[in-house]
């Protein structure tokens, strides 16, 4: 069999990207840990030219397991830039907590590694291996801050539910296999609309499925790590968690949903709708709540997941018209949020240094001592919220656009009483920092140069992006499975 | 010339928010700096928009000085402005109320101070605002609509009252909660017409939008929520008290002159001509409800103590008078609504900018403590008078035309309506004109007449300062103006008026 390493090209270079990172590690001494952030930034960069000089193409390998087409290119770019802020903002904070970070840097390289392979896979068996690849050392990094316990605690949760729910989709993966007898995605969607006898096992099957996927996007009822984990964690994992790794699973779940199970769409449709509005109920009504600020933005998070699922609740197993609306919303979604939700996990952590704090009270009168990092705070809550004319906006527009034009005005509505109820409290954070006092005084905040670079990019991006949504809107519609 | 009809109301919209973030660049000390450049920015804006007055065509039914551009193609929304008799008056208000606000904010500033970001968030409202009159895509307007809701409510939390918290957030969630059905109506609208589209225009065109009636009802009723809430109409009104009470003197001049006219523009500009069958099923609810908000207004304002609160349900009771105009879906309705939109804009403007500078004086709203101003500052008093009086629609002043003329279109309503309906609710309304003069007449009689209170007896207070007369009298002589001369509006509104009640002579 002839295999195309041009294709496998950035997946073959971030492998030398990750051995390389380890190796450094081993040979720098303490005080000069923190090079590995450099070279695994400079890694990361030359594979994201690679996925871009592979733009375009149309190449399928590994008898047709692994394909380049601008769905992948598209999303691995992101996961590329994703990682990238990651990294960026990552920088000063492990300097301060004293985390390892050789091993830190080299561990999301390899969580990094399974979302660009998952976002090739056409197939069940890479697509399993690479979810894998993106939880295993994602379990890892959650606990990096050993001596904390609420970072153990973090780990296990995290560990127990994805061990749980991976078993489950594999049960579901293996019946697939049994009644078509092949993994191959397109395959599945053939035989499984040419053979209606299996038709409930397969069923069974596409809801054991969306079980695994609804953990790795924290879909209701799957999320109950989310919080635990969130604020355990170093933050720059919880951003890496709730941008990279949720956009990891919405690919697999989009790839999987429409090639293989798109003839079911009848049946999946409803349950989806169902847990979307769930998901985004439970994570709006729940934040509202929330006292320390990663838990709030951990369910917001949740939230969010449910309005990027949300597309997927009117797909149709005949309308190719709607369906291509519902994925280009989900896109533009993912790539929107991917930039909002960084941005507002890179302002946590430029607040909270050197005890500023993670409780949203610490963040009273952050206006009058740092109005920089306040307006890009506000920039990203109100995105988030879905405020005109910021980025957020324009991602809500597209969703809404896919649940009208499918005619679900119930679905339409509830997102819509959702989106007011999370509005509710991105505003009392934005309250905390225009209108309240801080209740002792705090010195003026610090920021890097780094993470205020990061921070700028982000907020610009949000800015522009709302204001021209084509930025995006384009890119969606070119990069659809259909 | 010619730039100007091509770029003229583009300009002035956007020339507000380049300045805010120009201002942005200022450093904070600059206080003086600061405010002297928002009265220039805002001025300017003000001067393009009377560039575009002055190359309008009046008299010409349509649109004019459209410009057109390509903005989001995947949705198909496009960057389409454009002036015609309804949207110019609220256009140039708009312009000019945020520029009398500057110059009153040379004067003053309410704590906590910080010049830099009010004056910002003001220009910001000012983009949003003019930007919403000039729009003819949904998306777009809808865009500007929203923008409006971040400035205003930091301006009433910042620096608001007591309650501000409350007030704000209250304001921001009502609003919002209208706009996203708003906003699933416009995108209902998009996928009913044929080719789908956001222009508001060539939605109203014939047979773009064949829609079963229940749909239309259904997508009205969507509109009607959004607009509805941000008008106020009785009973979505509880938002307005609250977030006029609390807002800071500038945020209640331009919440009550523009922002309310925002809703009411909304029907008129959307709701009505794309869904005219719709509009006329609602026309009786909208009627009643208007007719409500009249009396239960007034009934309101006599139940206050608090002057701006007084003054904010007055407003639910005058914009009932505009609703109750836009409901009759007649020509004369119509020209009374936008008659009635420029001129509570204008009184009652004037009417918070009056409480505003007795509260700096007093420090206290409270009707009952004040008493015998005209005896301590008979200027103040004066104006004060004069601006109810006005208000309460005293024939040869401007809010006489706004409620005589939908009283009047109420005794014949379009073809479609039923006339008992409309003539009981245009008795009603007449009712409420009394209650109104009633508790204008009496707020009078215990602020400005009477003897003054021991406790003001010994306190020197400065009559009116030389910046607040500037920032009021082109208020002041509208409201004359417009009075003694109402076809200075109707000959700029009433051929896009006769256009748009033509759908209602059947």
């Amino acid at each position: 069999m002839q295999i195309d390493y041009v294709a496998l090209g950035p997946e073959l270079l971030l492998t030398g990207v990750i051995c390389a990172v380890l190796l450094i590690d081993l040979f720098l001494p303490p005080e000069r840990k923190w090079l590995a952030m450099p070279a695994a930034f400079v890694g990361v960069l030359s594979t994201l030219g690679f996925v871009l000089f592979l733009a375009g193409e149309a190449r399928s390998t590994l008898d047709g397991m692994f394909v380049v087409d601008p769905f992948s290119v598209l999303f691995k770019a992101v996961f590329c830039v994703a990682t990238l802020i990651v990294f960026v903002i990552s920088h000063d904070y492990l300097q301060e907590d004293d985390i390892h970070q050789g091993e830190y840097y080299t561990l999301m390289l390899c969580s990094l590694l399974g979302m660009l392979v998952i976002a090739s896979s056409r197939d069940l068996i890479p697509i399993f291996v690479a979810l894998e690849l993106i939880s295993v050392p994602a379990f890892v990094l959650a606990g990096l801050r050993k001596k904390d316990l609420k970072s153990n605690e973090a780990a296990l949760k995290f560990f127990l539910f994805g061990v749980l729910s991976t078993a489950v989709m594999l049960y579901g993966m293996s019946l697939v296999y049994g009644i078509t007898g092949t993994t191959n995605l397109t395959r599945i969607g053939l035989v499984l609309s040419a053979q209606p006898v299996f038709r409930s096992i397969a069923v069974l099957s596409v809801f054991f499925i969306i079980v695994g996927f609804g953990f790795k996007v924290s879909a209701f009822p799957f999320q109950w790590w989310v919080p635990d984990t969130y604020e355990g964690s170093p933050v720059p994992v919880a951003a890496f968690l709730s941008v990279a790794s949720k956009t990891a699973g919405f690919v697999g779940l989009l790839q999987i949903m429409y090639i293989a199970f798109g003839g079911l769409a009848d049946v999946w449709r409803p349950f989806i709708a169902i847990v979307a509005v769930l998901t985004m109920t439970f994570g709006n009504l729940v934040a509202m709540q929330q006292k320390h600020l990663i838990r709030l933005l951990a369910y917001s998070s949740i939230g969010q997941a449910g309005y990027i699922l949300l597309p997927l609740g009117v797909a149709s197993a005949t309308d190719a018209d709607l369906n291509q609306q519902a994925f280009v919303a989900a896109i533009v979604y993912l790539l929107i949020y991917a930039f909002m939700e960084t941005g507002v996990f890179a302002v946590a952590i430029a607040a909270g240094r050197r005890g500023g704090g993670y409780l949203v009270d610490d963040y009273s009168g952050l206006a009058t001592r740092s109005p920089g990092l306040a307006l890009a705070m506000t920039i990203f809550l109100f995105s988030l919220a879905g405020v005109p004319p910021l980025a957020g906006w324009a991602a809500k527009l597209f969703v809404f656009l896919a649940v009208i034009k499918a005619g679900s005005v119930w679905l339409a509505v509830a997102m819509a009483v959702n989106t007011v109820i999370a509005l509710y409290y991105y505003a009392s954070v934005v309250k905390r920092m225009w209108i309240d006092k801080p209740a002792t005084e705090r010195p003026k905040v610090q920021i890097p140069a780094l993470l205020g670079t990061a921070i700028t990019l982000t907020a610009v991006i949000v800015v522009i992006v709302g204001i021209f949504p084509d930025l995006f809107g384009q890119l969606a519609t070119l990069s659809t499975l259909f | 010339m010619d730039w100007v009809k091509e770029w003229g109301p583009t300009t002035a919209v956007f020339l507000p928010a380049v300045g805010a973030v120009i201002l942005a660049l200022l450093p904070k000390q600059q206080e003086r700096a600061i405010k002297a450049a928002g009265v220039l920015i805002s001025g300017a804006a003000l001067l393009v928009g009377l560039a575009v007055l002055g190359v309008y065509r009046f008299g010409e039914a349509g649109m004019q000085l459209e410009k057109d551009v390509s903005w989001i193609p995947s949705i198909g929304a496009r960057f389409h402005v454009g002036l015609d008799g309804i949207a110019l008056p609220m256009f140039i208000l708009s312009l000019l109320v945020t520029f009398l606000c500057m110059i009153y904010a040379l004067w003053h500033i309410p704590d906590p101070g910080n010049p830099k970001l009010f004056i910002a968030l003001c220009l910001l409202l000012e983009t949003g605002m003019t930007g919403t009159f000039i729009a003819l895509d949904l998306v777009l307007f809808f865009i500007f609509w929203e923008l409006v809701l971040v400035p205003m409510y930091f301006l009433i939390g910042i620096w608001g009252g007591p309650r501000r918290e409350y007030a704000a957030i209250k304001f921001f969630l009502y609003t919002l909660f209208g706009s996203v059905f708003m906003l699933l109506g416009f995108l209902a609208l998009y996928f009913q017409s044929t080719p789908h589209t956001f222009d508001i225009l060539v939605l109203q065109s014939e047979g773009v939008l064949d829609l079963p009636i229940s749909t239309a009802n259904l997508i009205f009723g969507g509109l009607f929520l959004g607009f509805a809430i941000k008008v106020p109409m009785w009973p979505f009104h509880t938002w307005l008290p609250d977030a006029h009470t609390e807002a800071p003197t500038i945020g209640s001049v331009l919440l009550a002159a523009i922002l309310l006219k925002m809703g009411t523009y909304g029907f008129l500009r959307i709701a009505i001509p794309i869904l005219p069958d719709a509009a006329q099923n609602y026309a009786p609810l909208i009627g009643l409800l208007a007719v409500i908000a009249i009396v239960y207004g007034a009934l309101n304002c006599l139940a206050q103590t608090d002057l701006k609160r007084m003054i904010a349900f007055s407003s639910v009771g005058h914009m009932g008078f505009v609703m109750l105009g836009i409901a009759t879906m007649t020509d004369v309705g119509f020209n009374a609504a936008v008659y009635g939109m420029v001129s509570h804009g204008v009184i009652t403007g004037m009417l918070f900018f009056l409480a505003g500078s007795i509260h700096e004086r007093y420090h206290t709203r409270e009707i009952p403590e004040l008493g015998g101003m005209s005896l301590k500052i008979p200027v103040l008093a004066g104006l004060l008078a004069y601006s109810a009086i006005a208000s309460l629609g005293l024939p040869a002043l401007a809010g006489f035309w706004g409620e005589v003329m939908a009283l009047l279109s109420a005794y014949n309503p379009a073809a479609g309506l039923s006339q008992t309906t409309f003539r009981t609710f245009m008795v009603i309304g007449g009712i409420g004109t009394v209650l109104t003069a009633g508790y204008f007449l009496w707020m009078l009689q215990r602020v400005n007449l009477g003897r003054v209170p021991d406790k003001w007896k010994d306190r020197k207070f400065a009559d009116v300062h030389p910046l607040e007369l500037m920032a009021w009298a082109p208020l002041l002589a509208l409201i004359f103006v417009l009075g003694v001369y109402p076809r200075l509006m109707f000959d700029v509104t009433n051929s896009t008026v006769l256009e748009l009640a033509k759908p209602f002579l059947r």
